[in-house]
């Protein structure tokens, strides 16, 4: 059996691969892959993909909230609720040379658990005379609770605007919420404003109903206004994923995630099987003493330990996302160099590779004319079934906390749900959505490649 | 072979030589202005104390050799050399459990908890996957040898340290059957450590031999498939031996060359999946050590256990060659 007989042509090839199930079921997940690559692109500002690493920017969102559809299978947890100024009923009113400003917004609160957390946004302009800031939460029983009295920061020029927001950890708020702990029937922890302002007077449980939320502005100098106003209610769903510890929303980093694997895995396994190629065909047809550098040389990288080696390289050289294709190419090319070394030392015995010899051709146009274009069915084989151990790489480096900070990558995400304890602690949108991406990708390429290697490969076809 | 430990050494200290080399001249530096800090030196002024503490730290720089670069051919020779001859020298954060901060020790004392739990679970899978191998290898076609393709497909598309943190959530925080961290709590002069430490080892353990058995099986269904079609098997099947001797001394026993150098290769090498694997479980072994490494850029240990792994691994493959060499005849030990 030669290998020249075993060479197929390109149309039974894409026959023989629309005959194989699993190579198909590879390709509609690349194509379903490449469709959540357009949507990231498409959809997801790149500015919120490049502000992954940046808390402030992802502040108004919840902190380890599940997925929202998670609402439909069990009890009915809160939602995340942001209310703007647009929301809110602005009212004002002049009182002896103190104005008043009231931003109110009606929140209906109807689930069967406490918000996560809460934050008042503010924003006033103001000038010397700094203005009175007064939050109060007017609760479905009638009950009505102020929370927050305290004068803003003086400015420091003339006029200025100036914009903070009121945690409900603030210790104003648990400091003015023990008046009202003789309200309730059962003690209650002030230091847990979100808890004991959403439950009930009676029995310890969520008081449901209608809370109107009042952001009350003094103002005395008559240029000052309240320029802005809102309130974030945590919730403890979010989203089509969730967000993760820090807030951040989880769908941009698992979306965002797919065009960096799959450059990634690609550029890794294209360049990493050419050069292999390209070596193992030198070696294999110059033979004698190149064949025998060139394979010494390939059983040391063959033998190198490759994570402990990524590792030191990425510690020391760096983390950038191109330096970590690169390295991961250095250890990409060993495999493919054996078995192309393999089938050049067959197919350089073949007659038409001697005939083209004795015509005075080079060397380099018979490795790169004759032989090369051969083992391309078999290279395109190669590359896909690559794919998976480049993704898996890189998931590794980045799950050690060596991968691109600034790019969120799947490794990443698990990186920080496992220093962030998420399994412990039961936050499964945080930890099981990335590994199944990781594993769909390589899954799609392995299906794809052996599926190819079927029909290509002379050593697998006999089996 | 001691060609590419020399090589890999070269390339560890090369590429975190200069790194060292800092963080060696910082600890200097610290250490000097420290002590004239704490001592009784009196200075005339501030420029005066400055020279002083330069000089001493150009005298401490000279002493230990740092004036010259780390590839000036005195001291490269001088840590290639140390380092393979196993002295390691001494870590600059992390320390044994005895205090120990000598890397040698360090590394030893963690060196028996990865083999343990590779071993193992290596063993636990070459057996389910030359059994389950063979036995779907005689059913080649049938619905058990697909599922069985397909399973391995799908798990070896997982990476096995995310498993690991799957089964930390349904067994540690879903169903709390197994502790979520392996590291064991009893004191290891404590009796019940060894018991201890097998209860924490077992989620890692399952872990492992969840993700790896099926690709096993699958590569011994592979050769064994292809000795199954030989014409001795067809003779021995004339002959009426019974199948299952035929499957599993005959048939297995062929294919056993290339199997136990997949074994071998993988065994060695699952120093790799073990940083991983072991940092999610915090499995006290050299994986973690390593990690732990990495985190405070303790460089002794980061070369110390690269050379180590590479020792291992260059070993097992030249006792492999031999191995198969006994199993197969035809291949002559050269």
């Amino acid at each position: 059996m030669t290998v020249a007989a075993e060479v197929i042509s390109r149309s039974e090839i894409i026959k023989e691969f629309r005959r194989s199930k699993s190579g198909l079921a590879g390709v509609v997940i690349l194509f379903g892959l490449i469709m959540v690559t357009i949507y990231a692109v498409a959809a997801i500002p790149l500015e919120s993909f490049g502000q992954w690493n940046n808390p402030n920017f992802w502040i108004d969102l919840p902190k380890a909230a599940a997925p929202a559809w998670t609402n439909l299978l069990g009890s009915k947890v809160p939602e995340h609720i942001v209310l703007t100024a647009k929301d809110a009923a602005v009212s004002s009113s002049v009182d002896g040379g103190i104005r008043t400003v009231t931003h109110s917004y009606t929140v209906n609160f109807n689930y069967d658990s406490y918000p996560s957390d809460f934050m008042l946004l503010y924003s006033a302009r103001y000038g010397g005379t700094q203005p009175i800031l007064q939050i109060d939460v007017l609760r479905p029983d009638g009950n009505e609770f102020q929370i927050y009295f305290a004068s803003l920061p003086s400015s420091q020029q003339g006029s200025n605007e100036f914009s903070a927001r009121v945690f409900s950890t603030d210790r104003q708020i648990a400091n003015n919420l023990r008046n009202y702990a003789g309200i309730f029937e059962y003690p209650q922890d002030t230091s847990r404003p979100h808890v004991m302002i959403f439950s009930d007077s009676q029995q310890n449980r969520v008081l449901k109903g209608t809370y109107v939320i009042r952001e009350t502005f003094y103002f005395f100098d008559p240029g000052d206004s309240a320029v802005n106003s809102g309130v974030i209610l945590g919730g403890k769903v979010y989203g089509l994923m969730g967000t993760d510890e820090l807030r951040r929303d989880l769908a941009v980093g698992i979306l965002w995630g797919a065009p960096v694997a799959l450059f990634i895995g690609l550029t890794v396994s294209i360049a990493g099987i050419i050069i292999g190629l390209v070596y193992g065909v030198v070696a294999g047809y110059k033979g004698k003493r190149t064949d025998e550098g060139l394979m010494r040389i390939n059983d040391v990288f063959y033998s190198l330990p490759t994570l402990p080696l990524l590792v030191i390289l990425s510690v020391t050289i760096g983390r950038s996302i191109f330096l970590i294709t690169g390295f991961l190419v250095i250890f990409g090319w060993v495999g493919m160099a054996k078995i192309s070394r393999s089938l050049a030392l067959q197919l350089k015995n073949m007659q038409y590779v001697e005939a083209a010899k004795l015509m005075g051709q080079s060397d380099t146009k018979i490795i790169f004319k004759h032989i090369i274009p051969q083992l391309i069915p078999l290279t395109f084989a190669s590359i896909a079934i690559a794919v998976p151990g480049a993704i898996l790489g890189e998931a590794a480096l980045s799950f050690l906390g060596l991968g691109d900070p600034s790019i969120p990558t799947w490794g990443q995400i698990l990186h920080d749900a496992n220093s962030a304890g998420a399994a412990p602690r039961g936050l499964w949108w945080w930890i099981v959505p990335p590994g199944l991406m990781i594993a769909i990708t390589g899954l799609a390429f392995v299906l794809i490649g052996n599926a190819l290697d079927a029909i290509v490969n002379p050593r697998s076809r006999k089996v | 072979m001691v060609i590419v430990l020399f090589a890999t050494l070269v390339l560890t200290i090369a590429l975190l030589g200069p790194t060292m080399d800092r963080i060696l001249l910082e600890a200097i530096r610290f250490y000097v202005v420290e002590q004239v800090n704490q001592s009784d030196i009196r200075f005339a002024n501030a420029a005066e104390r400055q020279r002083y503490i330069d000089g001493q730290i150009e005298l401490q720089v000279k002493t230990i050799g740092l004036d010259e670069p780390w590839y000036a051919p005195k001291r490269f020779t001088n840590t290639v050399l140390k380092v393979m001859v196993l002295d390691l020298g001494k870590s600059n954060y992390l320390t044994s459990e005895t205090g120990s901060a000598n890397v040698r020790d360090i590394i030893l004392e963690k060196m028996p908890k990865t083999i343990l739990l590779f071993t193992t679970s290596t063993l636990i899978v070459t057996v389910i996957g030359l059994y389950l191998g063979a036995f779907v290898a005689n059913r080649a076609g049938s619905v058990w040898d697909r599922l069985n393709s397909s399973f391995a497909v799908f798990s070896g598309s997982f990476p096995t340290w995310w498993v690991g943190m799957l089964m930390i959530f349904v067994f540690a925080f879903t169903y709390h059957i197994f502790p979520a961290r392996a590291t064991p709590l009893t004191p290891p002069s404590d009796p019940a450590y060894a018991l201890d430490l097998l209860y924490h080892m077992l989620l890692p353990l399952i872990t492992i031999v969840l993700v790896a058995f099926g690709s096993w099986a699958y590569i011994v269904r592979y050769f064994v498939v292809g000795i199954l079609g030989e014409d001795y098997i067809a003779a021995k099947r004339a002959a009426g031996v019974p199948e299952n001797r035929i499957l599993y001394s005959h048939a297995l026993k062929n294919a056993a060359p290339p199997i136990v150098t997949v074994i071998a290769l993988s065994l060695a090498s699952s120093f790799g999946g073990a940083i991983t694997v072991e940092a999610v479980f915090g499995w006290p072994g050299m994986g973690s050590l390593y990690y732990q490494a990495i985190g405070f850029l303790d460089i002794p240990i980061i070369i110390g256990l690269t050379y180590i792994s590479t020792v291992i691994f260059i070993i097992t493959v030249f006792l492999t060659d031999i191995i198969y060499a006994y199993f197969d005849p035809r291949v002559k030990v050269a």
